[in-house]
């Protein structure tokens, strides 16, 4: 039926947002569209997992919003828009962070990797296999985010770079289930898949269960 | 979030220029707190001056054998550097202590510092807030206020700031460099930086309108046991309720600063020198002065209990 109409699950959705936003009678968007004056916009290069995309936003874009509405990788995901879900995390030169609290234009010149770039589906990181080969998930929404941060937590414990959980201060971090559950609580599941994603972290580590 | 206009600085004292041309303009480096506050309309800067570029992200040693810390080090580097871990592990403990990975590695020292309150009342835009919009009111007092302050709040407000680095901050005696839009330079001991309510709860800090800071230095290595001991209501990933910040010398001396109970670190002189005789006397000398609600007042036994851990853990009389 979904191949005879040519309709994906993925325009459905784009379609559905689309018609919400119109019919909400959001009073900054209200304000804006009554302005005489069109909102500062600004021309911005990204690159993002190695392709260069050149184009011109409003300054209040986030990098979210830059990689979801105007590059259409759909792979970062929206959760609560503020910083604590952890839904919208890419690496940024190797970093992880929440794309949702970054202006895309402060990341002109830095190096983006999103879930996208990390594997593709012929292709997986070895993450994302890990992820699907012990159910890291139900829903998937947070999956991406879990992904790129799992990726980042792995580096980071090698690089050295101590949690709040690590005993000894001067000492190099373990690669340890206790690590790795506090190193990721920035990344919420509301399904909670957690001793799942981090069966799947452990077995990418290396690391004993 | 209401439109703004954007402009990247080259120098600290250009992007305080910048700032002072502009009315009302926000330094943005992070972006962490900022942005979450601009999106909710709490924040409205008609402009932006980014920071990021001006090279501010260095630790060096100074002359007189501290650290000078550079205003936009991230704080997942501030608290992975090696002689940060080895000698003021009271600020590796705090850093680590709050936020997630993801957010350490935006946020910055100078950020974190500035960052505003957590009271639900300043986040809610239908509620009066004197800290918000002054002169509306303080919702809080007489509301929901379990993770509000105890002490040195006033009839104005009676919130909290919620850093943790800047505890730690404190109990090491930092100092906060800054430049000014005429390109004049001042230092800040951090016991001066932030603020209490009194009757002008929206002014955060003692810094000057377009006043950036460009470094926190920190005192010579002081020794002694660095425990920074954080309650909050989960395990990872949460605001404290009180936490503690301290370093004890063998002799049972030493300081304390507490936070999540005032506008800013509470440390109290006379509850340091306390410190030998155990975690009631210097609770309280530390809240000699507190005026808790009845839905905060657990903070103050929670303080003396946890500053009993922290000085058992040190090995001094707890």
């Amino acid at each position: 039926m979904a191949s005879e109409l040519e309709i994906t699950r993925r325009g459905v959705l784009a379609g559905g947002a689309a018609t919400a936003a119109m019919a909400t009678t959001n009073p900054a968007r209200a304000q804006m569209t009554n302005q005489t004056t069109p909102p500062p916009t600004v021309p911005v290069t990204l690159d993002v997992n190695g392709t260069s995309h050149t184009l011109n936003l409003d300054t209040r874009t986030s990098l979210l919003d830059a990689l979801r509405e105007h590059i259409k990788l759909t792979g970062t995901k929206k959760g609560c828009d503020q910083g604590q879900c952890g839904a919208c995390t890419v690496l940024v030169d190797g970093k992880r962070i929440n794309s949702c609290l970054t202006l895309a234009v402060m990341q002109q010149g830095k190096r983006i990797q999103t879930v996208e770039g990390l594997g593709t589906p012929d292709s997986l990181h070895p993450m994302q296999a890990a992820f699907v080969k012990h159910d890291g998930y139900q829903c998937g929404y947070c999956t991406p985010g879990q992904i790129c941060s799992a990726v980042a937590v792995i580096a980071e414990i090698r690089a050295g770079i101590p949690s709040h959980v690590t005993p000894d201060l001067t000492a190099k971090p373990q690669l340890a289930d206790a690590e790795i559950r506090e190193r990721m609580s920035g990344n919420i599941c509301r399904c909670g898949a957690y001793s799942n994603i981090v069966e799947a972290i452990t077995e990418v580590a290396g690391a004993k269960a | 979030m209401k439109p703004f206009t954007y402009e990247r600085a080259d120098s600290p004292a250009a992007a305080a220029a910048a700032a002072a041309r502009n009315p009302g303009s926000r330094f943005i480096a992070g972006g962490t707190n900022l942005l979450d506050l601009m999106k909710l309309q709490i924040e409205t800067p008609p402009h932006l001056v980014d920071v990021t570029g001006l090279k501010l992200d260095r630790i060096d040693k100074t002359d007189d054998g501290g650290l000078r810390i550079g205003a936009l080090v991230r704080n997942t580097d501030l608290a992975a550097d090696d002689r940060v871990r080895r000698d003021y592990g009271v600020l590796s403990r705090a850093l680590l202590a709050g936020a997630s990975g993801q957010l350490r590695n935006m946020a910055t020292t100078a950020g974190n510092l500035l960052q505003r309150t957590r009271c639900p009342y300043f986040y809610d835009t239908n509620m009066p807030c004197n800290k918000r919009t002054p002169g509306s009111g303080c919702s809080a007092i007489g509301g929901y206020s379990r993770q509000l302050a105890v002490v040195g709040s006033s009839g104005s407000c009676i919130a909290t700031h919620p850093s943790d680095m800047a505890v730690a901050m404190r109990a090491l005696d930092a100092m906060v460099e800054t430049v000014r839009s005429d390109g004049s330079t001042r230092t800040i001991p951090i016991a001066d930086f932030h603020r209490l309510p009194g009757e002008t709860p929206h002014i955060d800090t003692n810094l000057a309108p377009a006043e950036l800071i460009t470094a926190v230095t920190l005192p010579k290595p002081l020794g002694g046991k660095h425990i920074y001991k954080k309650v909050r209501d989960r395990a990872s990933y949460a605001f404290a309720l009180i936490s503690v910040a301290a370093v004890i010398g063998k002799d049972g001396k030493g300081r304390v600063t507490i936070g999540g109970v005032a506008h800013k670190p509470w440390r109290v002189d006379a509850a340091d020198a306390q410190l030998p005789q155990g975690a009631k006397a210097t609770a309280q000398a530390l809240f000699a002065d507190a005026k808790p609600t009845k839905d905060n007042a657990y903070k103050i036994p929670l303080v003396e209990r946890t500053l009993g851990v922290v000085l058992a853990q040190a090995g001094a009389k707890s």
